[in-house]
């Protein structure tokens, strides 16, 4: 009995990843409204629960994709997967004004290369407070600091040993979750209340996961604006990371 | 029909990612250079020209809108799905690297976006179609 349901969960995946996904919503914003009196979005409660979820997930499967992981929810994997992320990313677009983004269009610009440098640094000083002195291990945890993908991607351009590649892995995994939860209660301090301040922040933080979700907790409106600018960072990174950033930490090191 | 707008979304996105990753093959990056944002700019660009011509009915339209009310659910499972234990057993160099580049990040937001003052907009929320104006946190 208990198996054929189980089996069940695992054919029917995405469907039943619906169905899970519409529970988890239901139970956030009535969280929300009965204990925060809306103060704390839903959208920001029921992401806290998928990141509680995915770490139990990875925990007791020791796999790679939280909560996916578990047979029984494998296809919250494809829900929130990269590809019907983006789509959805690109369906926030809709009615979106164009003259907004061009408003911003020059800062956006500053706010991607500030954005993917001080990430960069800060990863590169962490690093080197820690005793790293190999200059392609300290390019590429700082390259992990930027997001989860430039860092191996520079890892694997530099040669560097797969200890270090994962740790910047797992310091872009930091800055990703991090993101999603501080955004919301930062949000009111830092001004992201509008779309020229959501460009900016998508170009200064840039990792997609975070920005999106971070954005989703904070007002779903800003989302279209800071994942407009951060589809641009990664590429950025991979750019930079390994060569410009690499001249100079090496010139330092 | 609801599928041709479903197909416009679609349509947008595959032609933004086939730009992204003619972008990254001609800088030679193996990635994709902000196909997304490209597919962004393609769907408002196309959707404002139909729009303009009376050539996107309220079914055409529903079909990229049902995509767009998903998006929150659809992050939810991505949060559910991120490979959280790795990043919090990577050790203090990880975490470390990581809040720095949160907290120098969210800082720098407000020095680059400048005072909402200087905006010419006399930092009123945008009115585009309606879609921020219950925004009115007024600015500190």
């Amino acid at each position: 009995m208990l198996e054929s349901l189980l089996e069940l969960f695992d054919k029917y995946h995405l469907v039943a990843a619906f169905a899970v996904i519409g529970l988890t919503m239901y139970a956030a914003y009535w969280v929300s409204a009965r204990f925060t009196r809306g103060k704390l979005h839903g959208s920001a409660i029921a992401i806290m629960i998928g990141l509680a979820l995915a770490y139990f997930g990875g925990v007791t499967t020791e796999g790679t994709h939280g909560l996916a992981d578990i047979s029984l929810f494998s296809g919250l994997g494809l829900m929130g997967g990269g590809m019907l992320r983006d789509l959805a990313i690109i369906a926030t677009a809709y009615g979106v004004q164009f003259s907004e983004i061009r408003k911003a269009g020059v800062r956006g610009v500053i706010a991607l290369f500030a954005g993917v440098i001080v990430s960069f640094v800060a990863g590169a000083v962490i690093a080197v407070a820690f005793g790293y002195t190999d200059p392609i291990d300290i390019t590429t945890i700082g390259a992990g600091a930027v997001t989860y993908i430039v860092g191996p991607v520079t890892g694997a351009t530099l040669g560097a040993s797969s200890e270090v590649v994962a740790l910047s892995i797992a310091a872009g995994l930091v800055k990703s979750i991090l993101t999603m939860i501080a955004t919301p209660m930062t949000a009111r301090l830092i001004g992201l209340d509008n779309p020229r301040s959501a460009m900016i922040f998508g170009g200064l933080i840039g990792t997609t996961s975070g920005v999106a979700a971070g954005l989703a907790a904070t007002d779903a409106r800003l989302v279209p604006y800071g994942a407009m600018t951060a589809t641009f960072y990664t590429g950025l990174g991979i750019l930079l990371a390994p060569t410009a950033l690499f001249l100079v930490v090496r010139a330092l090191f | 029909m609801v599928i041709y707008g479903v197909a416009l979304l679609a349509g947008c996105m595959m032609a933004g990612l086939i730009v992204g990753d003619l972008l990254g093959q001609l800088l030679g990056i193996d990635s994709n250079l902000g196909g997304v944002g490209i597919a962004m700019l393609l769907l408002i660009f196309s959707t404002s020209w139909l729009k303009d011509r009376g050539r996107l009915p309220e079914a055409t339209a529903s079909g990229i809108n049902f995509w767009n009310a998903m998006y929150i659910p659809i992050v939810v499972a991505m949060a559910a799905s991120q490979n959280v234990a790795a990043a919090f057993s990577g050790g203090l160099v990880a975490i470390l690297a990581g809040a720095l580049a949160v907290v120098l990040g969210l800082v720098m937001v407000p020095v680059i976006a400048g005072k909402p003052r200087d905006d010419k907009a006399s930092g009123a929320v945008p009115n585009s179609e309606g879609r921020l104006t219950s925004v009115s946190e007024p600015s500190r």
